[in-house]
């Protein structure tokens, strides 16, 4: 395997029972890239996700992230990966500085470490006088930045994002963004669902999944070229309509 | 370990700042023990009684002293009339009338033999029995010291020794069922409802994403509830001991041994709730209703098991509290060893390995 490629599925199949969640899916993605995941809800998106951070074994194909095999490195796998999901905001009853230390904690990071990058984070993200306050006081803009700081805390090579700026205005969103581009540049590589269109203009490259399959998967500016679309969104709508299963 | 400890005081963190739930977890047992000490106890203590002394002789004002004189009854009115007494026990003051009647003494003189009623309100049965009992009690008494100096044909003097627990106190009944009780809330309830509000809050996923190992999340977030229940059983203990002069005759060692085997097996049941609970309430509820109250009504605690019928007898067997319930009281107040109880042990043990396997088996499920 070439040493640049952090994430490969290989007809990818996740059967629950009769229902094919996935359905072969294959795909890779490159490293430092930001590959955007998209489709409607119940396409398969999170199945597909759960799958590759190894929550869920695959029914049958193939995938490896980071080098690690999805069946039987999943251990390894845990160790190279970040997830942020949209529900998670981090313990609201704990400080910034707690919630960073039980991260780097069960990630296994020293002491020092913990104490160094916690440092940093809080003065990149100009916090420094929030780190002793509990998080439930925090704005929801910035619960999500730092959220997204402590998925990055260990230094992944990967991490996963599922839909992160559910309910976030448009300017944190703007903000978000240029914090995953700034990790992406740092070498980490980004792998996203979202279900906003203009977010799937700043990927690298983006997926679109119907009906468990992969019905797309180019640049954003290739697909709207192949799709004779103006955005994004008609390049979804073109593809989602076409969907057979109903969203959950 | 490292990963382990970070979890753990992540945990402790958790409880610290809920300050709220913290001090009802460790208050509970100790208000607990002090209202059942010292309010709830069904206990006859100073009952209070009115008597209608129709004779008013030498030996109904000694049967008089007699009663009042004894811890179990205080005399609060004299009665000059029969119709009195029912408009007495109307009011609700007194639960038991002693009515003497006319000539009592030249009865008991001349004929030998006298009769004495007692008219006790039997709303509350249990009460009622007791007080005629111990009314009886301290009337023989009586009977007995009068007719000492005279020979009688036959007697048959019953002498009761109560084993155990001579003065009959309720403490070594309800000490044993608090720490059961309250062991149970603790481990039971508290644990399912952190487990399923780290899936309600979605913080769960991210754990499990972790390299954390989801046995050992399960296990650290057992941990600072084991050592909460440690606390609360040694205040239970001291309390009791200290405060209630509850003995502890048995082997203190073999007692905390039990009693973690018992917090382990409610711990296994609070993630077996876990596990098929998906929302906080809905943990707490199967807590409460499924747990809690079997505990208080089929532990034999409150209601004397023998007495039940068939059917919920072998519902009872079902109730680990009923199990841990034996023990306390066999090594706590009997002082009796391991010999006599590991029929209970090892019943106790089955269920843990038992809820623990089913509890660990659906978790996985839930992985894959």
């Amino acid at each position: 395997m070439s040493n640049d490629k952090v994430i490969t599925a290989e007809q990818l199949t996740k059967r629950f029972g009769d229902f094919t969640a996935v359905d072969h899916i294959s795909f890779e993605v490159k490293k430092g890239e930001i590959f955007g995941f998209l489709g409607a809800n119940g396409a398969g998106k999170t199945t597909a996700m759960r799958m590759l951070c190894g929550l869920s074994l695959p029914t049958s194909g193939k995938a490896t992230v980071a080098g690690f095999d999805v069946y039987k490195e999943n251990e390894k796998i845990k160790r190279n990966i970040g997830y942020m999901s949209q529900k998670f905001s981090l313990y609201d009853d704990l400080t910034v500085k707690e919630n960073m230390r039980f991260y780097g904690g069960i990630y296994g990071m020293s002491d020092k470490q913990i104490k160094d990058k916690t440092v940093f984070i809080l003065r990149h993200l100009h916090l420094e006088t929030e780190g002793d306050k509990l998080v439930k006081s925090l704005p929801l803009g910035w619960k999500q930045k730092l959220a997204f700081s402590v998925a990055i805390f260990h230094e992944p090579e990967i991490v996963f994002l599922d839909e992160p700026t559910g309910g976030v205005d448009p300017v944190t969103r703007r903000e978000f963004w240029n914090m995953i581009y700034q990790a992406a540049a740092d070498g980490i590589t980004i792998f996203v669902t979202t279900h906003y269109m203009d977010e799937a203009e700043y990927c690298n490259r983006v997926s679109i999944m119907v009906d468990g399959r992969i019905d797309a998967l180019d640049t954003p500016a290739q697909l709207k070229k192949t799709f004779e679309a103006k955005s994004m969104d008609e390049v979804f709508l073109k593809l989602a309509r076409k969907a057979v299963r109903n969203a959950d | 370990m490292k990963q382990f400890l970070s979890f753990i005081k992540k945990e402790f963190l958790h409880i610290w700042r809920d300050k709220r739930t913290m001090f009802i977890l460790l208050g509970m047992p100790v208000v607990q023990i002090i209202i059942f000490g010292f309010a709830l106890t069904n206990e006859v203590k100073n009952s209070k009684i009115a008597i209608l002394d129709n004779a008013k002789d030498a030996a109904s004002t000694s049967l008089m002293t007699e009663l009042n004189a004894s811890r179990y009854f205080e005399i609060e009115k004299n009665l000059y009339s029969y119709n009195e007494i029912e408009a007495e026990f109307k009011k609700g003051k007194i639960k038991l009338a002693v009515v003497i009647p006319q000539q009592f003494a030249s009865d008991l003189q001349h004929f030998n033999k006298a009769q004495v009623q007692l008219i006790a309100d039997a709303s509350d049965p249990n009460t009622a029995n007791q007080l005629t009992n111990y009314a009886t009690a301290v009337i023989m008494d009586y009977q007995k010291r009068i007719t000492n100096d005279r020979k009688l044909p036959y007697t048959i003097n019953v002498e009761i020794r109560n084993l155990y627990n001579p003065q009959l106190k309720g403490a070594y009944n309800f000490v044993p069922g608090v720490m059961a009780m309250v062991l149970l809330l603790v481990c039971t309830m508290m644990t399912a409802i952190t487990i399923v509000k780290e899936k309600e809050m979605g913080t769960m996923e991210i754990m499990l994403v972790s390299p954390m190992k989801p046995q050992m999340v399960v296990i650290a977030k057992a941990v600072p509830y084991l050592v909460l229940s440690a606390v609360n059983i040694s205040s239970i203990l001291l309390l009791s001991r200290f405060v209630l002069d509850v003995p502890i005759n048995g082997s203190l060692v073999l007692l905390l041994f039990e009693s973690i085997l018992f917090i382990l097996v409610s711990l296994s049941l609070g993630l077996l709730i876990s596990s098929a609970a998906a929302s906080q309430q809905t943990a707490m509820f199967i807590s409460l209703v499924g747990m809690f109250l079997p505990t208080i009504m089929l532990s034999g605690f409150m209601f004397p098991i023998e007495n039940m019928p068939l059917p919920l007898r072998i519902v009872s067997n079902m109730v680990p509290a009923k199990w841990y319930f034996t023990i306390v009281k066999s090594v706590m107040i009997k002082g009796i060893g391991f010999h006599a109880i590991w029929k209970e042990t090892l019943v106790l043990t089955g269920m843990m390995l038992f809820f623990l396997t089913v509890a660990i088996k659906k978790f996985k499920i839930r992985l894959a």
